[in-house]
């Protein structure tokens, strides 16, 4: 790699380059793409590219590429800037072109001015998203990729490992007290041993410094509200700026930028001038103070980036191809190696969780088919392949849904934890809203990327009253998990947001909520210490099981499927069959699930078509699971 | 030539050359005239106009010539031709008459307009790389020789000739617009207008850019282009046809001209850089407007060794103040005097992206607008407004102590014209919106897809095809979507009849009635989905709310309210509580809303269609029970639906093999293939909308024969067994099916076609919804009176057995309750229950035959 430094560290200059050369025509703006997409193409390439998501803010050199892995949370309206202008030197009357795309700022030399006025300047149109890091990212998210960046990591790079060094102490060292950190905790406290070291923590730190920095500065009075979905969450917010195809991008989609970042100061200064001055100007900038601070908050917070090459990621598992899609070798290659070994790393996993649902393999079964589920199509308002999974007579007061949780998080790339309360409801922001002073979405709970894992814990929830806030709050979790949409605020209306969401509800009895099928858990064992019990459930796992575990939830969702004539005839048949010996006990929402069960049972074996077997199995699964329900109607009957 | 026979002196003088005859072509006056004209005009003059004020402030004389008599114009130092041409004359604010006020053109002061001039402060971004838009110079053109304004091909004086002929000339006699309340069609229609302003006094003339473009292309496309010169221009030519017909009129100032719905309308994602300087029409939501700003125009300053005075106009966003005294050379002596200053209302507004123009996914976008003048305080936020204006880009400000300029421009609007959506959404149809939607090739596609033999199961079939079978409940919700033709009889007394159906499903729990009924909510563009358990009356219908700031009372629309035209989803029809239903009596027949709260006393229109699902009382339907006594409606409120649909669970195998072979493909078809079997969603939507605006279709005599028929077999049926089976309420419904199916077809005749598929449809809810289920006899007066014909006739029969028994008992003037009650029972052939023994008491006793108290009878 003989010029890496080059493009890694001064893209602009790259940039620079292929404009002088192509002046004349407009095509060098579609060579800058072709150039870097070339480069990221190479071996690796990718993981050299310094990622906002790990490093701090201020160890990234500006002006230099990084890539930043995020959820778009907000859209804010297109901007026209000079995509081409001119300078003039008024000493010598030289005039040059210069192209103002990736910048923030119309730079020009000390002795030079922009003419305003030239017939040379090009008007072009980019637009800002406002993207936050993947709400809920679990922390072996965030390691691993970290971890293998580190690997490529040029030396160029301004980042130098030796300051790991001190981190990695850091990290042990809150480690060791998991207490402290346990609410603002987005799943670090549990560290999954082993060969793997977070090395998430300097950088949290980092922010938090410098956001503790900005609210004693005396320029900005209340501190910035970044706009995270997940109350705790930590992480860089990013304004990225995008100048093709921005149409395809929706809010909630996650990306993977590669860009310019731009932290120059002067992006703060020309705000605070714009502050300071007075009567006409005020006039000039038409925005309101609370809009400016959130449109151009302090570059040093919010830095910009802007966007050379962008794409949707299918998924955040960084132990996976990032894209599976494509025809490569490669992929294939890693596909097929992992389905070989597919069934005893199911036989491990569901090992793993009947031992996390203290010894019910059913509910383990189950969690399973919930995990790989998602919404792989809509027909008409009806999302097809959501598996909302309530799992009914949890233990109560026995942190039982808190440690499920945590191993949860270990599996699932991003996940989160709702635990219901009176207060809880009615306290926080669930549906999203447009706040129109700040010209904001406001984000709220509910704002989660696809495939996200939320686990709502209603063993928590009290008797109480609910109030106006409470009851939309509930709604809208209802409406997730019926429809998969969640209906944002927008004051004068509501928008439609479909999303695809897991939702899996821990509850005693019947969950209030609406769900796909209730299992009731049949604990076979009692531990006198859950807390002891289940994180030595998780040291007993081998890092490299626990990786395959991950690879398995992940791979599996993406696969297709198919069920053959053949079957299909035998599932009507067994259908008739079944409606004749029950009339009344059999409906068209029962064979909804049986083929819910069936679908995620026989991908979850690696299976993509339906077979007999697997049919015969999911009506089993089933049959069992509602025995089960009946048993406990009767012995709660019995007990009323 | 149509010019007024009075006024032929005055315009030729205005055009300068007394001796030219006064026809158009004339104005644009021979080549060489013209350039003799420029030559003889010293650049001196040509320039000043907008960047040199002070020239203008010593000759405030000029621009008052303009509208003065020709032979002051002869005396004038300005050639007449310049004149006219530099409409920046026309903005110059210190062309304000001081003197007495005056009758006509002369004595009615100017007034500036920001909207077209306020950011006349930079450089515009200029795309068409030709130069600036922004000084106007006459120029000559090396080709057409003709003066055109600079940068532009706009030649102001045959622009304006163009624009007086088009507001003399301009008839449609069939486009109907709103406010056209008491024009006549087939006069010109601009002057009737002018004549309302001199009459009223509102100095505005709105002009429709779509009857401008139908007239004359060319000045349209210049109008689009180039709003900053061209309205100026029709500004002076409104002006003087105004001044030449009311030469008394007495206006608070000159006429201004707004143009708009620019056809060039735009969803505001769609702006673009090449939109900038362009004259747009967008529509949107209000979200924010600011308080009012004054702008300064014109600062007015003192010297104060000399006391001599001065004005500077704002240049820029700037004034320049003059550092030494004209007068007596002190430097820097003037002083700014704020009360002789100039200054205008200026409004910033934030408008936002109307939810239809979204894209699914995508948060809306925002433009703010700068409102000026009167049009401050137009809109409020929540105002749904057309906006029609002129798209600017300004470069952020150059900060003089960093080099660098921040890449970026500020954009918005300057607002020439509102248009409010909403107000008129309370009033009638809002056609203008969806009319423009359709692209003509998709007009055609829609029209070739009406003639197809099968298009009513084609649609039928493409309604909520994720739900299955259930085909009559589909084809009444497409009949529903479609809704009848809107029929006035006001002029009779009957107001107007309701064109729209309303259709209830009730069935079992888990018959997928949610889903359709989210379907629907999410097909149709005005579609309200609320939950009977959920609202209140208040939330359907409207309430009074004091806005916290302003302390204003301001009326806030319900669902039934924000569905007119649409359809409005209920779900759970059946737990709304009695108050809330109430509400819909009124909706649901005569089609508005009565409010009378907090002083505020309305009717509101509420023409929306209802769609509700009702579970049955017990959870799971008793066969052995009636619609009403199943889902425990008032009959009052069910004799309103349409058609009442029965979604059960069919006990049935073929129907269970399609089931599940239905729903097996659900589980593994691609999402593709799915949408190649079943007609888009967006083709469906379409349809309708089109249908519903253009298709009005009437009773042929046939249809209307076959509709008479219909009513009377069905009064025949019942009057065999004496029982009522139709009343006209369902003659009515069986119009608005059969008006319903013409639709579908596009038809514009309803012919026996339509009528037999509305029986058919008719008679199949009927079916489900009105046998009795004792007799299995369809019996409409289960869902008129609540009770069937068979079940009164045995009330009857009860209370007589009653009597007889009672008199056969003698002279006895008290009875036991629960003696009378067996005795009955054993007398009695069918089992006698409490409830019925209860009821043929409480006939007696209205027969005034004996009375009840307590445990006892007495006889009277």
């Amino acid at each position: 790699m003989p010029c890496v430094g080059d493009w890694l560290n001064s893209p602009l200059s790259i940039v620079q380059g292929i404009f002088a050369q192509s002046v004349a025509n407009s095509d060098w703006e579609k060579k800058v793409t072709e150039y870097f997409k070339e480069k990221l193409k190479e071996n690796n390439a990718t993981h050299w590219v310094p990622s906002l998501n790990d490093v701090p803010v201020h160890y990234l050199k500006p002006n230099s590429l990084v890539k930043f892995r995020c959820m778009v949370q907000d859209m804010f309206d297109p901007e026209f800037y000079m995509g081409v202008y001119e300078t003039v030197d008024p000493n010598t009357n030289a005039r040059v072109l210069h192209f103002g795309k990736y910048r923030d700022v119309a730079e020009c030399g000390p002795q030079q001015e922009i003419d305003l006025n030239s017939s040379q300047t090009v008007t072009s149109e980019r637009q800002t998203f406002y993207c936050v890091p993947v709400p809920g990212e679990s922390a072996w998210v965030k390691e691993i990729s970290f971890l293998t960046d580190l690997v490529h990591l040029s030396p160029s790079t301004s980042y130098t490992p030796s300051r790991h060094k001190r981190s990695y102490e850091e990290d042990e060292d809150m480690d060791l007290h998991p207490s402290k950190q346990k609410e603002q905790h987005m799943g670090k406290s549990c560290c999954s041993g082993g060969d793997i070291h977070g090395c998430v923590e300097p950088k949290r730190l980092e922010t938090e410094a410098s956001a503790g920095h900005h609210v004693i500065s005396p320029n900005c009075s209340p501190p910035l509200d970044l706009n995270f979905p997940l109350p705790g969450e930590k992480g860089p917010a990013c304004l990225v700026k995008v100048y093709e195809s921005w149409e395809s991008f929706k809010v909630n989609d996650v990306l993977e930028v590669f860009g310019v970042l731009s932290v120059d100061p002067v992006l703060s200064i020309v705000n605070s001038e714009e502050r300071d001055s007075s009567g006409l100007d005020a006039m000039e900038c038409m925005d309101t103070a609370e809009e400016q601070r959130v449109h151009s908050p302090p570059a040093s917070l919010v830095p910009r980036i802007h966007v050379i090459l962008a794409q949707k990621l299918q998924h955040i598992n960084p132990l996976l191809p990032t894209c599976l899609n494509e025809e490569e070798s490669k992929t294939c290659e890693f596909v097929s190696n992992f389905m070989s070994e597919l069934s005893p790393v199911r036989a491990e996993l569901l090992g793993f969780l009947t031992h996390a649902l203290l010894g019910d393999s059913v509910a383990a079964e189950y969690l399973i088919l919930h995990l790989i589920s998602t919404v792989y199509a809509r027909r008409d308002v009806l999302p097809l392949g959501k598996f909302t999974v309530n799992l009914s007579g949890c233990p109560r007061n026995s942190a039982f849904t808190e440690h499920l949780y945590r191993l949860i998080q270990q599996l699932v790339p991003a996940s989160y934890h709702l635990r219901m309360s009176i207060e809880s409801m009615n306290h926080s922001r669930f549906i999203p809203h447009k706040d129109y002073t700040a010209n904001r979405l406001v984000s709220g709970l509910l704002q989660l990327a696809s495939n996200t894992s939320l686990l709502i814990d209603e063993t928590l929830l009290e008797q109480g009253q609910l109030d106006t806030a409470g009851v939309r709050n509930v709604t809208a979790l209802g409406n997730l998990i019926t429809w998969q949409k969640v209906d944002y605020d927008f004051s004068y209306h509501r928008m439609e947001f479909p999303c695809n969401i897991n939702v899996l509800i821990t509850s005693e009895g019947r969950s209030l909520l609406p769900s796909d099928c209730q299992v009731h858990l049949q604990p076979q064992i009692i531990p006198p210490n859950m807390e002891e019990y289940m994180s030595s459930l998780l040291t007993a796992v081998l890092p490299s099981m626990l990786n395959k575990f991950r690879i398995y939830l992940s791979l599996l969702r993406l696969l297709d499927y198919s069920i053959s004539d053949e079957v299909t005839k035998a599932v009507e048949e067994d259908f008739v069959e079944m409606r004749k010996n029950d009339p009344e006990g059999v409906t068209a929402d029962d064979l909804h699930k049986m083929l819910l069960v069936a679908r995620f049972l026989s991908l979850s074996a690696g299976q993509t078509t339906l077979s007999r077997e697997r049919w015969l199995r999911a009506r089993q699964l089933e049959a069992l699971r509602k025995a089960r329900l009946q048993q406990q109607k009767c012995v709660n009957g019995n007990e009323l | 030539m149509s010019s007024p026979a009075s006024t032929p002196s005055r315009r030729r003088g205005k055009r300068g050359r007394g001796s030219n005859p006064s026809t158009p072509q004339d104005a644009r006056s021979p080549p060489s005239q013209k350039r003799r004209t420029d030559d003889s005009t010293s650049t001196g003059d040509l320039q000043p106009m907008p960047t040199s004020p002070p020239a203008d402030v010593q000759s405030p004389g000029a621009a008052d010539a303009l509208f003065s008599s020709p032979p002051q114009f002869r005396h004038s130092a300005i050639p007449l031709d310049f004149d006219i041409s530099s409409p920046l004359t026309y903005g110059t604010p210190s062309s304000r008459v001081e003197g007495t006020p005056r009758s006509g053109a002369r004595g009615t002061p100017i007034r500036q307009r920001p909207d077209l001039g306020s950011v006349r402060k930079a450089r515009q971004v200029d795309l068409h790389s030709d130069g600036l838009a922004e000084d106007i110079v006459a120029t000559e053109q090396s080709l057409g020789q003709k003066l055109v304004i600079w940068g532009t091909d706009v030649n102001v004086a045959s622009c304006k000739e163009k624009f007086q002929r088009f507001l003399q000339r301009f008839i449609d006699p069939l486009d109907k617009e709103d406010e056209d309340i008491g024009l006549d069609l087939n006069e010109p229609r601009y002057m009737q207008r002018l004549q309302e302003i001199n009459m009223v006094g509102e100095p505005f003339l709105n002009v429709n850019c779509d009857h401008l473009r139908s007239f004359d292309e060319n000045l349209y496309r210049q109008l689009i282009c180039y709003p900053q010169e061209v309205i100026p221009t029709f500004d002076m030519a409104a002006n003087e046809i105004f001044f030449d017909r009311y030469p008394d009129s007495i206006l608070e100032h000159q006429i201004q001209v707004r143009p708009y719905n620019a056809l060039k309308t735009r969803n505001m994602r769609n702006l673009n850089p090449e939109d900038i300087d362009q004259l747009i029409t967008i529509s949107g939501m209000v979200i924010r407007s600011s308080q009012l700003i004054p702008e300064m125009q014109e600062a007015f300053f003192r010297c104060q060794v000399c006391a001599f005075t001065t004005r500077v106009e704002i240049d820029r966003g700037r004034i320049a103040e003059p550092s030494v005294c004209k007068n007596c050379n002190t430097t820097h002596s003037m002083a700014l005097i704020h009360n002789r200053s100039m200054f205008s209302d200026k409004q910033m507004i934030k408008l936002q992206e109307s939810p239809e123009d979204m894209p699914a996914g995508q948060t809306p976008h925002t433009v703010a607008l700068f409102a000026h003048n009167d049009l401050v305080d137009k809109v409020q936020p929540g105002d749904r407004v057309n906006v029609t204006g002129i798209y600017r880009a300004v470069p952020i400000r150059v900060n003089p102590r960093v080099s660098s300029v921040k890449s970026v421009y500020k954009t918005h609007i300057d607002v020439i014209h509102y248009r409010k959506t909403d107000s008129k959404r309370l009033h009638g149809v809002d056609e203008e919106t969806e009319q423009k939607r359709f692209t003509e090739e998709r007009v055609e596609m829609l029209k070739e897809l009406s003639k197809k033999p099968d298009i009513y199961e084609r649609l039928a079939l493409a309604l909520a095809p994720s739900i299955y079978e259930h085909e009559d409940i589909k084809k009444g919700i497409l009949l529903q979507l479609f809704g009848g033709s809107r029929k006035d009889f006001t002029h009779t007394g009957r107001g107007n009849f309701r064109a729209e159906i309303n259709i209830l499903l009730c069935g079992d729990p888990g018959t997928s009635k949610s889903q359709l009924l989210q379907y629907v909510y999410n097909l149709v563009p005005r579609g309200q989905y609320t939950s009977g358990k959920g609202s209140s009356a208040v939330g359907l219908t409207a309430y009074v709310m004091k806005d916290p700031e302003t302390r204003q009372l301001v009326l806030q629309t319900g669902a039934l309210v924000l569905s007119d035209n649409g359809i409005c989803c209920i779900d759970e029809f059946d737990k709304m509580n009695e108050s809330t239903r109430s509400v819909l009596h009124e909706v649901m027949e005569q089609q508005t809303l009565s409010i009378a709260k907090a002083g505020i006393i309305c009717q509101l229109n509420a023409r929306t269609s209802i769609l509700a699902a009702a579970n049955p009382i017990e959870s799971q339907w008793n066969p052995k029970k009636t619609t009403i006594e199943n889902i425990q409606l008032p009959h009052t409120l069910l004799s309103r639906f349409d058609l009442i649909f029965l979604m059960l669970d069919p006990r049935d195998e073929a129907y269970d093999r399609r089931l599940a072979r239905h729903l097996v493909s659900l589980y593994y078809q691609s999402e593709e293939k799915m949408e190649e079997e079943y007609m888009d969603m967006a083709v469906l939507r379409d349809y309708i909308a089109y249908a519903r605006s253009y298709v009005n279709p009437r009773l042929g005599e046939e249809a209307s024969q076959a509709l008479i028929e219909a009513y009377v077999d069905m009064r025949k049926i019942g009057s065999g067994r004496g029982m009522v089976s139709a009343y006209p309420r369902q003659l009515e419904s069986l119009i608005r099916l059969a008006e319903a199916h013409a639709k579908v077809r596009f038809s514009d005749k309803v012919e026996t076609i339509d009528v037999e598929e509305a029986k058919r449809l008719h008679r199949e809810a009927l079916k489900q919804s009105a046998t009795d289920p004792r007799t299995g006899i369809v019996d409409i007066s289960i869902l008129t009176t609540g009770m069937s014909a068979t079940a009164r006739k045995r009330k009857e029969e009860l209370a007589q057995a009653l009597r007889k028994l009672i008199q056969s008992k003698g002279k006895a003037p008290s009875l036991k309750y629960q003696q009378l009650l067996d005795d009955l029972r054993a007398q009695s052939d069918t089992a006698v229950t409490k409830e019925m023994f209860e009821e043929a008491l409480r006939a007696l006793a209205d027969e005034d035959f004996l009375t009840v108290t307590g445990k006892t009878v007495r006889l009277l």
